[in-house]
């Protein structure tokens, strides 16, 4: 019979993990709804269960210098309000679910669950963060973008939990998340696209793009980027065409209940120009 | 078998056993409290809400596991408050309620709401509502009622 475990710490969470075959259930909203059945049964998961949301030492969100750290247990609501978690994350949650799912919904969660349509999972690659990943045996670090290999498809073992979510602090001059889909409260993304750029100068010192729900995982690629690095905006909005046309190969959208293939790569090309179109010289520059 | 321990309706409770079953059935079927409803059992509907440490939250998304040292309310525990007769005001003099599926749900969205931004805009208000959904009223009813119930509850959030 499956095993059911509520443990008072993060170091008995672990030694659960090591010694048996135990899954994380943290706010529950995508685990409680792939393992629903009928009214008044419980739900039958196919492994042992650890229930980890209420383990305080996951929870919270601390400021370091240049970076910010966020237990992986932090519902999404509390990210939402908190002036230390930046706009970017706080913007791609807005856009997410209900209060109600965002009350218990977790950061580690999104990230573990890795659907191609993880709305926190774009700007995570964009922003270069990182996850902790502990067990009894010690912790390493990973950039989240290396540990999500497919639809939920991660690189972590069976005894490890992710625990901590750090986030590089950057600055842009521009920056956007925008998520096309249906009702919000329950809309998964059909396209998102996370976009940044510091324009210095005239010139572009970063640029930085991420489109959700639009391949097997989140694409980023920094070669493509870099290539911009140095140029002059106005060289870079002129050659909007020939950057759309580099993003081309990479936007592999599938067909499904959501949306059609068609559409969506349409969709992901035109909120890229959007952007790039939108971009103009920093008049001031708050906190430089 | 392990208990979990909780406040409901500011009682402290014990239920036995059962961790993976969700707050909604537990509630339901243990405590017959048929306020919490489920309409679509995957968190998109809010029929099933609850006040968990104050804030809105799906009971039927809710492993019974989770709710160990919670502080869980329903509409039947909210219905005792002052802050419950004003928004029942409000909700009956704007023409909030038809058919009152939803309406456990909404009102709770709307204690969740005022108890975290006592003074909300419209927008707001329809963000604090985005994950109930009304088959009858269209929803403009039930935001006029949220801003009236702001207004006459002063001081109560
Ligand atoms: C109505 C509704 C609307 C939604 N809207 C959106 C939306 O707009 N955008 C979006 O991106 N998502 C959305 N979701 C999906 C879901 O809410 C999010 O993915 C959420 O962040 C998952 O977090 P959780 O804590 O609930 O995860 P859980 O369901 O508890 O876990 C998800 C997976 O991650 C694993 N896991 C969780 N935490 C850890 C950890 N610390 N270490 C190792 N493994 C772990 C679990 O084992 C499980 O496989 C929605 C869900 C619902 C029900
Ligand atoms: S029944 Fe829980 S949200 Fe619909
Ligand atoms: S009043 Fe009928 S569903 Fe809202």
């Amino acid at each position: 019979m499956v095993e059911h475990r509520i443990p008072e710490n993060l170091n008995e969470a672990l030694k659960l993990l090591y010694h048996g075959d135990y899954q994380v259930m943290a706010g529950g909203t995508d685990l409680m709804v792939q393992r629903r059945s009928l009214s008044d049964t419980p739900l039958d998961f196919p492994k042992n269960m650890v229930y980890c949301a209420h383990l305080q030492e996951l929870r919270g969100i601390r400021k370091e210098a240049h970076r910010v750290e966020i237990g992986a247990m932090t519902p999404l609501e509390d990210l939402l309000c908190h002036p230390d978690v930046p706009s970017l994350v706080r913007r791609a949650i807005g856009e997410m679910a209900s209060p109600a799912i965002r009350h218990v919904a977790t950061l580690g969660g999104n990230i573990a669950n890795a659907s191609p349509a993880g709305d926190t999972l774009p700007v995570l690659y964009l922003l270069d963060a990182w996850a902790e990943l502990r067990s009894l045996a010690g912790s390493r670090m990973i950039l989240i973008r290396d540990l999500i290999t497919g639809p939920r498809a991660l690189k972590i073992h069976p005894e490890e939990m992710l625990t901590k979510i750090g986030i590089p602090e950057m600055h842009f001059s521009h920056e956007t998340f925008v998520k096309v889909g249906g009702r919000q409260a329950d809309a998964i993304s059909k396209v998102s696209l996370a976009a940044a750029a510091d324009i210095v100068e005239g010139k572009v010192s970063d640029l930085r793009i991420a489109f959700g729900a639009v391949a097997p995982t989140v694409v980023r690629d920094e070669t493509l980027e870099g290539a911009w690095e140095g140029a002059t905006l106005s060289e870079l909005k002129v050659g909007v065409w020939r950057l759309l046309d580099m993003y081309v190969p990479l936007i592999r959208p599938i067909d499904d209940q959501r949306s059609g293939k068609h559409y969506r790569h349409q969709v992901a090309l035109n909120l890229l120009r959007d952007f790039i179109e939108s971009l103009s010289e920093p008049t001031s520059e708050p906190g430089r | 078998m392990a208990n979990v321990n909780f406040v409901l309706n500011h009682t402290p409770v014990a239920v036995e056993g059962g961790l993976n079953r969700r707050l909604l059935d537990v509630l339901r079927t243990d405590f017959g409290l048929k306020g919490p409803k489920e309409g679509c059992g995957e968190g998109e509907c809010g029929a099933c809400a609850v006040l968990i440490d104050h804030r809105i939250v799906n009971s039927c998304l809710m492993p019974l596991a989770n709710c160990e040292g919670k502080d869980i309310v329903t509409i039947e525990g909210f219905s005792e408050t002052e802050r419950f007769t004003v928004l029942q005001k409000a909700y009956s003099e704007c023409g909030a309620v038809q058919c009152g599926f939803c309406t456990p749900g909404m009102i709770l969205a709307s204690e969740s709401l005022l108890h975290a931004n006592p003074h909300p805009t419209e927008e707001e208000v329809r963000i604090g509502l985005s994950g109930n959904l009304c088959r009858c009223t269209g929803y403009n009813m039930i935001v006029k009622a949220v801003l009236l119930a702001a207004k006459e509850g002063e001081g109560l959030w």
